[in-house]
């Protein structure tokens, strides 16, 4: 490599290694970033690419390697020394402070001495440079998840940084909040900071990064321009296998179906200051329908699903299931007609995390299990029954666990959720409402969900798939709505609506 | 008139004490449960060494620094060795209520001395307000200035704010640079000199004998205040003005001779505390001021 090359590059990575106990998660890892480039980090659900960024962010000390910048090798022992060599970081799960206002979250992670009024000028004006709006003022929970990101945005900005690390930056974006943040890196980088991206999504990848790095399992595996490697490529060179095409079925098999579930001027008060209210909510979904609700997150999904499992109750013929009118019965009550539900959030909700998958089988069939037996069976049988349950759902869905009959939370997300899948298919529902079932979860995991759905809507039962991953819900729903602020659109077929329709519909404009 | 308002004052002196450090340490994400230990033992300490010395002032400092140290035992407990808080927390107020016993039994029957009185001039002879509330005892004054060094800190310095970020999310303020045990060691330790100072003014002035568990129950309420306040110094003050007047109204009434159940008037301030706090928790669901983290373990990268 020639001088000339390197003083191109503002920061280099040798050989670097990190280990958690036994667990290998960084091998080795070398790559290096240039000035004003925006360098895209592939991987699935760990890969390694988190520890590597933390490494380059001083949140963990890797067990050996080198980092240099600009040419000098450096140790970063915490992210205050990150930030004074001019590295920033956006995370994914927002490192912000809910109670705090705006500019009180900045000021905290600024090192140079500022009033909390002069700061507040200064976050506007940055704001304003970089078309940013932002009031700072404000208490970080009460804005949206696209502000949220600002803030942190912001906040990286006004320590003027020469490296801009980006954690899954547009998983909680719509599409419109996407074409705005990227018209904010490509400013950034023109204006010669260097911006790390990482993402599982390889489309935007394409779009905006000029150089990829793949990992897998630690290591890395390929470091290419991003012009000269296609989507289908990077994807199997990040899983390490082929992806397996999904068919959707034929698209109008289910138009001479009965309805199954029929939801009519559904409205819920929110819960909470910061819940939102379901306004006049009505939906019909058929027998063999896949009916997918998109929407950024926060804007009523949590309280439409509370309503439709029976977390929260309303009038009887709010939801109506063939004929019987439901919109008052509990949970238990509408699980034995049929409908089974899986919740948003995996562990807590889903499941119980600290009791066994036998255990969390049991809680989920003990009805079933307590059926016609006395007693005394019922305590001798039904350990086995809901032992057998689980080790059934466990190899129909390929589900990996370290050891036998493992904890909830001892499962990573992608199995949890496939564990989740499975056992609501074990009960054999008509009607399936499933929330953000591939939220976090790796694309080997997601796209094996997403056929278990496909398969179930080819045996002819209805599913309501509420989810903010766009691609998912057009790759697998046969009709689209969007929620927004807690009102829904009227569903529309997929091949009908495109993703400036739905962005239009999430109401950012 | 002014005898009672005074005396009401001074009643709450050691609960508004209290309630400020405990405030702090909780906005930090810490529970101690362990005030009313922390505040005995700052009444041993400073009864004991007022006794050695003669000098009250010296009674605070040894209070003080009574206070930190046994709340340090905490700090070690639940923040190093990640014990749990509440256990901990109860933990400490029973074995320094058996400890200060021990401690204070040589001092039985002995008087010690109580704080000057410091009358601030020109403005303690304003009628009325200035016999209040500028002719008192030191410590009336810093309990007061504490009030709104803490609100003040928790608005406007950058202490303050790195203190309310760590209970609120104590992932991120590890994630962008802060230690969250260090913050709360520190913020306990507040917690712990101001209970320790809360509980020698009893002895300074106003009960200037030892008796096994003096503190009777401040320390308990101190810790519902804080919750009744939502978390804010300066209801802080209205809260504890409320209980230390209910706790003279048993004095008012005993001495007027009101036919009133004495075992009653003993059950009001508690009373009050879950009226409060049943009040309180109803609005609660509104305006939740509780710190995200509290009681919460910082497990930090492995």
């Amino acid at each position: 490599m020639t001088n000339n090359l390197d003083s191109m590059t503002f920061i280099e990575v040798k050989n670097l290694s990190k280990t958690f106990d036994q667990f290998l998660a960084n091998d080795s890892i070398s790559m290096n970033i240039k000035k004003g480039k925006i360098h895209a980090l592939l991987g699935e659900n760990g890969a390694g690419k988190s520890t590597l960024v933390k490494c380059l962010y001083g949140v963990v000390k890797p067990t050996a390697g080198q980092i240099l910048i600009n040419n000098n090798h450096v140790i970063i022992n915490n992210p205050r020394e990150a930030r004074s060599y001019g590295i920033g970081m956006v995370f994914q799960h927002f490192s912000l402070f809910p109670a705090l206002t705006v500019s009180e979250n900045i000021l905290i992670s600024l090192d140079e001495k500022i009033t909390k009024k002069n700061l507040e000028d200064k976050i506007s004006i940055t704001a304003k440079q970089w078309g940013l709006p932002i009031e700072p003022t404000k208490k970080v929970l009460d804005l949206s998840v696209g502000e949220q990101q600002r803030v942190e945005i912001i906040r990286c900005l006004l320590q003027n940084p020469k490296l801009l690390i980006m954690d899954e930056p547009t998983s909680v974006l719509s599409p419109q909040e996407i074409n705005q943040l990227f018209k904010v890196l490509r400013k950034l980088a023109n204006s010669g900071c260097s911006i790390l991206y990482i993402s599982h999504k390889l489309n935007e990848i394409k779009q905006i990064a000029s150089k990829v790095t793949i990992l897998r399992s630690g290591k890395v595996i390929s470091s290419t321009d991003t012009s000269k490697i296609s989507t289908t490529s990077m994807a199997e060179k990040m899983i390490g296998k082929k992806v397996k095409k999904i068919t959707k079925i034929s698209k109008n098999n289910f138009l001479n179906s009965s309805t199954a579930i029929s939801i009519n001027n559904l409205n819920r008060k929110k819960l909470s200051q910061f819940g939102t209210e379901l306004k006049k909510i009505s939906f019909n979904v058929k027998y063999g329908e896949i009916l997918g609700i998109a929407g950024v997150a926060g804007n009523g999904q949590v309280e439409l699903m509370n309503a439709l499992s029976g977390e929260t109750l309303g009038d009887p013929d709010e939801i109506i299931f063939e004929d019987k009118k439901i919109g008052n019965t509990n949970i238990k009550f509408r699980r034995s007609l049929g409908l089974e539900f899986v919740p948003e959030e995996r562990n807590g909700h889903a499941t119980v995390p600290d009791i066994t998958l036998t255990e969390n089988t049991f809680l989920t069939f003990y009805n079933t299990y307590l059926k016609n037996s006395n007693f005394l069976d019922d305590i001798l049988l039904s350990s086995n029954m809901s032992s057998n349950d689980s080790k059934s759902i466990i190899n129909d869905n390929d589900v990996r666990c370290p050891y036998s009959n493992p904890l909830a939370d001892q499962l990573s997300g992608g199995n949890l959720q496939k564990f989740i899948v499975g056992r609501s298919l074990k009960a054999n529902p008509k009607v399936l409402i499933i929330s953000q079932p591939t939220w976090g979860v790796d694309i080997g995991a997601a796209s094996e969900i997403r056929s278990k759905l496909l398969e179930l809507a080819k045996l002819g039962k209805a599913i309501i798939l509420i989810s903010q991953d766009l691609d998912e819900i057009y790759e697998i729903s046969n009709n689209i709505c969007v929620i927004n602020n807690g009102s829904l659109s009227t569903p529309k077929k997929t091949s009908k609506i495109s993703a400036t329709d739905i962005g239009i519909l999430m109401g950012i404009n | 008139m002014e005898n009672l308002l005074i005396t009401i004052l001074l009643t709450s002196i050691p609960i508004l004490l209290a309630g400020l450090g405990e405030l702090v340490t909780e906005k930090s994400g810490v529970l101690n449960l362990g005030v009313e230990g922390m505040m005995l033992c700052g009444a041993v300490a400073a009864l004991g060494s007022v006794l050695i010395f003669g000098n009250p002032y010296i009674g605070i400092l040894f209070g003080a620094v009574a206070g930190i140290l046994i709340s340090t035992v905490f700090s070690f407990f639940t923040i190093t060795l990640m014990t749990n808080q509440v256990a901990t927390g109860l933990g400490l107020t029973i074995f320094a209520t058996a400890l200060t016993g021990l401690i204070g039994e040589p001092f039985v029957g002995k008087t010690a001395a109580s704080l000057p009185k410091l009358e601030i001039i020109f403005l303690s002879d304003i009628p009325y307000l200035g016999k209040i509330l500028f002719s008192n005892d030191i410590l009336v004054y810093f309990a007061i200035f504490l009030i709104f060094f803490i609100h003040f800190g928790f608005q406007n310095t950058k202490i303050g704010i790195i203190i309310r970020a760590v209970g609120d999310n104590h992932d991120s303020a590890h994630s962008i640079g802060y230690s969250v045990k260090l913050v709360r060691w520190i913020s306990t330790s507040f917690g712990g000199m101001c209970a320790g100072m809360g509980g020698a003014y009893i002895p300074l002035a106003l009960t200037p004998h030892w008796s096994e568990g003096m503190t009777a129950g401040k320390g308990w309420i101190a810790l519902a205040l804080v919750v009744f306040a939502s978390w804010m110094p300066i209801r802080l003050l209205i809260g504890a003005l409320i209980f230390g007047g209910i706790t003279i109204l048993q004095f008012v009434a005993q001495a007027r001779g009101w036919d009133v159940p004495s075992q009653f008037l003993n059950m009001l301030p508690y009373l009050a505390t879950i009226l409060a706090l049943a009040l309180i928790s109803f609005k609660l669901k509104q305006n939740n001021y509780a710190p995200t983290c509290l009681g919460k373990h910082f497990l930090g990268n492995k």
